[in-house]
């Protein structure tokens, strides 16, 4: 995806990272903006389902040629799935972030933390 | 004296008024005038290239070298025959000049014989991934220890006796450092024996044929480890493993190696390279350089260093390892070497060790008071047992006769290594030479 | 796309250049004759049982003597080399590599000597080491050298380790280890690897360590400072003896990483400004020839209160006995009654092939010829960056920082990117089709678009000059189109590689069928 989106039905964290909220279950994934400064990725390194994770804090790591990238969990939870399909394709995370580009699935411990989530406007204004 | 400089004294001047300053001393006005180093180094002054190369010539002849003697010292390093065509090779401007592949275009044949050499590594040792080499043996086992603790987050070594001396005591030096502990298990006749292994061992290691010649039982012995949810991490001598299961195949997590018997020379014990298997599983733990397959924006095939955010210039303090390089033109000999022998020729020579050491080891026990220092099968290496503190003596009386008998493991004990170098006549006076010592 | 590919190495290239020495490979064909077998010989399975057996042979290629020479002189030719040509690759000191050391290392005597040797068999290699550390120590201005550690991070690693060893010797235990933030990527991975946690140092606006956030730094938790001086950005610290100070009034040992150190050689020492512990790159400065990444060889100079500590064996010079002590005799040995110290790093003495190297260019050059090497190394690379700047190529890749350089300097390719739309990538790359080695690039990481270069005292004027020219013609062609750039090389085997999709996918090894 060459051109910035950051679409409007998604909450943002400024460490870059997205989650898409449903009821107590969101689905979390990096942005845009941080696929295009990490360049081409070629690694995601899966969390193990049942981990526990933590808004604010690192959960996994995504790695381009030259750059190894913490994500930070944008919402506390314990992680239900994670996309096996990067382990193949970690190109995704660059073709369609937030479509086959996520990263896990989480049940959220805490839905009320979503609150201090930017929403699309805000993130990209603080982009710049 | 001799120089490597081209700038003449008229370059000097017109290089020094570019720059806009009017001396050399100029350039160094960052360093402060107290912590200039005002005289000459007290170092002999500089000599011609004839004169050193003779100077250098005299200390060489000093030493008793391979062709001085007839050796059956091994312990690690062996005197295998290096073909001439791996000296022609390597010391090509070519292999020999660059540095690390950074700039993949310009360094095919670097790569390229990188990813040759991992094959080759890893038919020999029954794993799938190889990296491009590591320093030497002895510390790849201690980099393959980080690696475990990394795995699976234990706290202790447990390793067999039968592993190279230096390789535990290297092991000993950087686990101290990376906070794991060391526990040492006693051979029984010649092999490893495991105790009960607890939830605490990170990892197993032994060594293949271990430091006293014999074969051991990797697979019984990786079952164990397995079993206590410990890797199994084999030292290995890579000619024999022609003959014997590979580790790998055994079931070992990681092999590790000394690979100067691959092509290189003695050199008093280095440069040479260590060589580093592991598991698929284990890929993304992988220490050091490796080199891997694609395409160019033409899409013809090419080679790149590949998997380097494992390494220290991207991941940093959390790196896989330290090291920067590998031994590139050392594991090119080895590559050179390995293509030499071929797929027969390997077994060839290891059947030829197989065959001398055997008769070696029979000849040397039928002399009275010599004994076998283990009864387990071997391939190129085995220790004997001398009558009570007569090693000295056997060392003096075979030095007399143009011999050196071995590496002293004890008073008593000796352990000598044969290579395809040492013939029928060269055992055969080496036990004659025993058997008047003793007698 | 508008294109004007030159090509200026001069490959020979055959359309099957590219296979592999197993592709090659046809069954029955050989190189290797084994010699005769000498002795009786007795069934496989009387000397090893079949359970420990091989199964089916090492699957390693199949190919004549013919062959395999005319593979590896055509993989060679695939190669950019020192010998060929300029390799301003900063931090890494590509000089030349004189012909004479590989005579001398080839030696029999050298060659084909055993490591486990009696040492009263080796003495011409033992006194070759000792003197080797003898030069080493007086080069450093610290009393002790080790020359055990296979490469400069192994030296650092060593380092760090003695360092352990002497807080632990007096009780002490620290968790910290400081670094620069423009520190070479071996000091923090070195740091974890010995059991401390990595500390930054900011790098003040004119390039030096930041002192106040040193100061704020330092405290009795801290186990080291590791520091390179010049520095990674080709600057010499002028506030060294203060660094010390700061660093040696918390109990800390200050240690210096030698990559650098071939801008100093003869004109200040690390022992001189306070350091500990040095580890010499012998490949960079001491000329053993890079081989395409190692052999290399990381000795270490430590002063007094560290020796105690350093690996075992160590080289001694023994006085004979009954001969005046100071007359210049005496028995070489290795002494491993070192009840403090750290023990091993590796296995015998370190990389002995190497030591003959330097130490070779150390008695070819002596003391006059060491000065005369940082003089002109660092006259060089301001000689280049003063020319760079004549051309006007400095408009568009700025020195990072306006100072006199050491032996290297750092570019900064920012502005080019922005105004050029060339990225540093791209300039190295077509520097790759007028017959140079780029610099080492996005390296420092603390500068944007990084060019690090080190011309060396081995390269002439001319050779300076046309380098400089040639970064000003990519520059030029670049302000037309930069479309050039961005799609070099051209005259290369292979042009630009696909990087992600090797990492994505690896294929590390030949796949094979049987």
């Amino acid at each position: 995806m060459s051109e910035a989106t950051y679409p409007d039905d998604l909450k943002y964290h400024t460490e870059h990272d997205w989650a898409r909220i449903e009821g107590d279950e969101a689905t979390f994934g990096i942005t845009w903006y941080a696929q295009d400064l990490l360049g081409e990725v070629v690694f995601f390194e899966a969390p193990a389902v049942g981990t526990k994770v933590t808004k604010d804090e690192p959960y996994t790591e995504v790695e381009s040629v030259k750059a190894v990238s913490e994500v930070v969990a944008p919402l506390s939870g314990e992680v239900t799935a994670v996309n096996e399909e990067l382990g193949s394709s970690p190109e995704g995370i660059n073709e369609d972030p937030y479509g086959k580009g996520w990263l896990v699935k989480v049940k959220l411990s805490d839905p009320s933390e979503a609150e201090a989530l930017l929403d699309a406007a805000a993130y990209e204004a603080q982009l710049s | 004296m001799s120089t490597y400089t081209s700038v003449t004294d008229a370059d000097r001047a017109e290089m020094l008024a570019t720059i806009g300053v009017a001396s050399i001393d100029e350039l160094f006005g960052d360093i402060p005038a107290e912590l200039r180093y005002n005289s000459e180094l007290p170092l002999p002054a500089g000599r011609s290239e004839q004169d050193v190369y003779r100077e250098l010539a005299e200390l060489a002849a000093k030493n008793v070298s391979a062709d001085d003697e007839i050796s059956f010292l091994g312990a690690g390093f062996y005197d295998h025959y290096v073909p001439a065509l791996v000296d022609a090779l390597i010391t090509r401007s070519e292999f020999l000049t660059p540095y690390t592949p950074y700039q993949p275009e310009i360094s095919q044949g670097g790569l390229q014989a990188m990813f040759e050499y991992q094959t080759a590594i890893s038919e020999l040792v029954g794993l799938p991934v190889s990296n491009a080499s590591v320093y030497e043996g002895p510390s790849a086992v201690a980099a393959a220890g980080y690696v475990a603790k990394h795995t699976n987050q234990r706290s202790k070594f447990v390793v067999s006796a039968g592993v190279h001396p230096h390789s535990i005591e290297t092991l000993q030096t950087l686990a101290h450092g990376y906070g794991m502990s060391v526990e040492v298990v006693d051979l029984q006749d010649g092999i490893t024996t495991l105790p009960q292994l607890d939830q605490d061992v990170s990892a197993v290691i032994v060594q293949q044929p271990n430091f006293l010649g014999a074969i051991e039982d990797v697979e019984a012995l990786a079952g164990q480890a397995h079993d206590a949810g410990a890797l199994l991490i084999a030292q290995a001598d890579p000619i024999p493993l022609a003959l014997i299961t590979p580790p790998g195949e055994a079931g070992a997590d990681i092999v590790v190696g000394e690979g100067q018997t691959l092509g290189n020379r003695l050199d008093f014990g280095g440069p040479s390279f260590g060589f580093f298997a592991v598991t698929e599983k284990l890929i993304r733990r992988l220490p050091g350089r490796l080199a891997g397959e694609t395409t160019d924006q033409d899409g013809k095939r090419g080679f790149v260093l590949t998997l380097q955010t494992r390494e220290q210039h991207i991941r940093r303090e959390k790196a896989t390892s330290n090291i920067c390089t590998a031994q590139a033109l050392n594991a090119l000999a080895g590559v050179i070497y390995l293509s030499w022998l071929g797929k027969e020729g390997i077994v060839e020579l290891a059947e030829l060790l197989l065959q001398r050491t055997a008769y070696a080891r029979n000849e040397l026990a039928k002399i009275p008071g010599v004994s076998a220092g283990h009864t387990q099968p071997v391939v190129r290496e085995f220790p004997v047992r001398l009558p009570s503190g007569k090693a000295e003596a056997v060392i003096a009386a075979a030095r007399k006769a143009g011999i050196n008998p071995g590496y002293r493991l004890s008073e008593d004990e000796l352990l000598i290594a044969i290579t395809e170098l040492r013939t029928r006549e060269h055992i055969d006076k080496l036990v004659a030479t025993i058997k008047e010592a003793l007698a | 796309m508008s294109t004007t590919p030159t090509r200026s190495l001069s490959f020979t290239q055959a359309a099957d250049d590219d296979l592999t020495i197993y592709e090659r490979s046809a069954p029955g064909r050989r190189a290797f004759v084994a010699p005769e077998t000498d002795v009786p010989t007795r069934p496989l399975d009387e000397l090893i049982p079949g359970k420990l057996r091989r199964k089916t042979k090492p699957n390693l290629p199949e190919v004549s003597e013919p062959e395999i020479v005319r593979h590896y002189v055509r993989l060679s030719k695939r190669n950019f080399d020192l010998d060929t040509g300029f390799y301003p690759l900063g931090s890494c000191t590509m000089k030349h590599n004189p012909k004479l050391h590989e005579r001398i290392a080839a030696l029999p005597g050298n060659a084909r000597l055993h490591p486990l040797q009696d040492p009263a068999h080796a003495q011409g290699a033992l006194e070759l080491m000792w003197r080797l550390q003898d030069a080493l120590s007086k080069i450093s201005g610290l009393p002790h050298v080790s020359l055990q550690p296979s490469a400069g991070s192994h030296g650092e690693l060593a380092g760090v380790l003695l360092t352990r060893a002497y807080h632990e010797d007096r009780g002490e235990t620290r968790h910290k280890v400081l670094t620069p933030e423009s520190a070479h990527g071996t000091n923090p991975a070195t740091v974890t690897m010995a059991g401390y946690e990595v500390v930054k140092v900011a790098t003040d606006t004119e390039g030096n360590v930041d002192l106040d956030d040193l100061r704020a730094k330092a405290d009795s938790d801290v186990a080291c400072l590791m520091l390179t001086n010049p520095s990674t950005l080709g600057l010499f610290d002028p506030n060294i003896a203060e660094i010390a100070k700061i660093v040696h009034d918390v109990g800390a040992t200050l240690y210096y990483d030698g990559a650098n150190l071939n801008a100093i050689m003869g004109i200040t020492r690390p022992g001189d400004m306070g350091f500990d512990i040095v580890h010499f790159n012998l490949h960079k400065s001491f000329t053993q020839p890079h081989g395409g990444g190692g052999p290399g060889s990381g000795p270490i100079a430590v002063s007094d209160r560290i020796e105690p500590y350093i690996p075992r064996p160590q080289v001694v010079k023994r006085p004979v006995a009954g001969v005046e002590p100071k007359a210049d005799t005496g028995t070489y040995d290795l002494d491993y009654d070192r009840p403090k110290s750290i023990g091993r790093l590796r296995g015998f003495q370190g990389n002995y092939g190497v030591f003959v190297r330097s130490y070779a260019y150390i008695r070819s050059l002596g003391a006059e010829g060491l000065r005369d090497v940082s003089e002109v190394a660092v006259l060089n690379a301001n000689y280049l960056l003063a020319k760079l700047g004549k051309l006007g190529v400095l408009e568009y890749l700025p020195a990072a920082f306006d100072r006199i350089a050491m032996h290297e300097f750092v570019l900064s390719g920012g502005p080019m990117k922005a105004q050029l739309g060339i990225k540093t990538l791209d300039l190295a790359k077509r520097l790759l089709d007028h017959g140079v080695h780029p610099p080492t690039v996005y390296f420092p990481l603390i500068v944007d678009e990084a060019l690090l270069i080190e011309p060396t005292e081995t390269e002439t004027r001319e050779t300076l000059d046309r380098f400089a020219e040639i970064v000003a013609e990519v520059l030029e062609e670049a302000k037309r189109d930069p479309e050039i750039a961005r799609q070099a090389p051209y005259g290369t085997p292979v042009r630009r590689l696909d990087e992600a999709g090797a990492a994505r996918r690896p294929v590390i090894r030949q796949p094979l069928t049987s």
